[in-house]
């Protein structure tokens, strides 16, 4: 058995070493305080389309199950609602099924937060951040989501009939996409033919999602008046590296997206989540108002040393665990 | 017949799609942001040996593939048919015919072993030994005093395989041979 060794070369972990330094000196220079939260939680992420880990495990309080966090937000935005000002944190994330090329069960995500900072001003720090890191990055652009279906697939994300997309997104896939939603054809869409152009010749932000997408941003209205997610995605190289949202901080409305993600697992045949009543009990209280970004951290670093796959950049990537 | 769900999909494991039998090469998860997770899976069609590119959605399933490689001896040609004999001691023959043989047919050697996959009980194909040892038929007289350095030329084998051997190698030597890059490895 010779899978002992790590799937990094030790001048790798060093390279990960000197970058997660950046990362931290880049955040001290705009006193951003780095903090650490639990990775596990009595409630984990409800997202339809995420698969979060639970154990059991003994507690005072007897026998209970706990979530592995999918991403730090919960915990942070109560550190947020309590007055901590700007926050940031490297953090041991988890998502089961996730293998591949570019995931791996477990992995560092930088996730921060910036109370009062709107969210064009946080896509501006987030560049600022990957040029630190990629200064061959190259000139940023603002993709909307709407143009780039409207451009590569001459198709509206929004307007275009169901049965329409149904069809492009089958034919683009080479599957049956008949009783796929809407949202279904989009990411099928995005995630073959969009995606692998972004970031080719430089930082694409895509910004303008679909409300449906929101998860825990905000909706606003774009300039064609249509309700969209204040939401934004960055892309180098064809990799999704960040994605960033203008906060949802009113408690009921968070509540009530729980309550749809668990009744859309419910139809799904997929496990429902316990609901993090903290973190809801937390926007009660009151979270000020500011944006957040969570980026990859590994993925990162693939592009940061010309890796292909995110194993090299792991001391032991999950199948070595 | 069992099933395979997307989360089950890893390299080598072997599936029905479209009517033919294929070996999962790579699985590779696409998932746009928050988005819906989908499977971009190669696969190889085991008849045809093409890598077919197919997505699926996560959850899906294919059907397992009743696809099994055995160790078997190679015994003879009878005109048409290749006949190979299973090597657990059973003497359980199989008869291969030149589509299932494909590009080993050139890397054949009597009481050798492949590996011949079969469908359903049937072969499909056969895959040589990574190394094999043939002799040399045909090929110009070897020059004297030419050792590691130096030049190269086609020489025949038994199998009927040409492959590029050093300029001292003679007619009737036995060389080892790497069937995969189909190059000359050393002599035997």
């Amino acid at each position: 058995m010779d899978d002992w060794q790590p799937s990094a070369r030790i001048e790798t972990l060093r390279a990960r070493a000197r970058l997660l330094a950046r990362v931290r000196a880049f955040f001290a220079t705009r006193e951003v305080l780095e903090v650490e939260t639990p990775v596990l939680g009595h409630g984990g992420s409800t997202d339809v389309h995420l698969a979060a880990l639970s154990l059991t495990a003994t507690t005072g309080a007897g026998h209970e199950r706990l979530w592995l966090q999918t991403s730090p937000e919960f915990a942070m935005k109560r550190l947020l609602a309590a007055g901590s000002g700007p926050i940031f944190q490297l953090a041991r994330c988890f998502r089961d099924g996730e293998v591949g090329p570019r995931h791996n069960l477990e992995f560092t995500m930088l996730e921060w937060y910036r109370p009062g900072l709107a969210l064009a001003e946080l896509i501006d720090e987030s560049v600022a951040l990957v040029r630190e890191l990629l200064p061959e990055a190259g000139p940023r652009r603002l993709r909307r989501y709407r143009e780039l279906f409207r451009e590569q697939l001459q198709v509206d994300p929004f307007t275009t009939p169901l049965e329409s997309l149904r069809r492009l997104a089958g034919e683009h896939g080479g599957l049956d996409m008949n009783d796929a939603d809407r949202d279904g054809c989009l990411d099928l869409l995005m995630g073959l033919v969009i995606e692998p152009t972004l970031g080719r010749e430089g930082i694409d932000v895509v910004i303008d999602y679909p409300a449906s997408q929101a998860a825990l941003a905000r909706h606003h209205r774009d300039s064609e008046g249509e309700r969209v997610a204040a939401r934004f995605e960055l892309y180098v190289a064809g990799l999704e590296l960040a994605n960033g949202y203008d906060e949802l901080t009113d408690a009921a409305e968070q509540a009530r997206r729980f309550a749809a993600d668990n009744a859309r697992r419910r139809e799904l045949g997929k496990p429902e989540v316990d609901v993090d009543a903290r973190l809801l009990a937390a926007l009660e209280a009151g979270m000020p108002a500011g944006s957040g970004v969570a980026l990859g951290i590994d993925r990162l670093l693939q592009l940061a040393l010309g890796k292909a796959r995110v194993e090299e950049v792991m001391a032991f990537a999950s199948p070595r665990c | 017949m069992a099933s395979y769900s997307t989360n089950e999909f890893k390299g080598g494991l072997k599936v029905m799609l479209d009517g033919d039998p294929c070996s999962i090469v790579e699985n590779e998860l696409v998932k746009p942001g928050k988005g819906q997770a989908f499977s971009r899976v190669k696969l190889r069609n085991l008849i045809t040996g093409r890598v077919w590119e197919r997505t699926f959605k996560s959850g899906d399933s294919l059907e397992a593939a009743d696809v099994l490689d055995l160790d078997m001896e190679y015994l003879y040609n009878d005109g048409e048919m290749w006949h190979f004999m299973k090597t657990d001691g059973s003497f359980e023959q199989y008869a291969v015919d030149k589509r299932g043989l494909g590009d080993t047919e050139k890397w054949l050697k009597e009481q050798v072993a492949y590996t011949v996959t079969l469908w359903n009980d049937n072969p499909i194909s056969v895959t040589p030994p990574n190394f094999i040892e043939l002799a040399v038929t045909e090929t110009d007289p070897g020059v004297k005093g030419d050792t590691a350095q130096g030049g190269s030329k086609p020489a025949k084998l038994s199998s009927g395989a040409v492959v590029r051997v050093p300029l001292f190698i003679n007619e009737g030597e036995v060389l080892k041979v790497d069937t995969r890059s189909g190059e000359y490895v050393s002599r035997a």
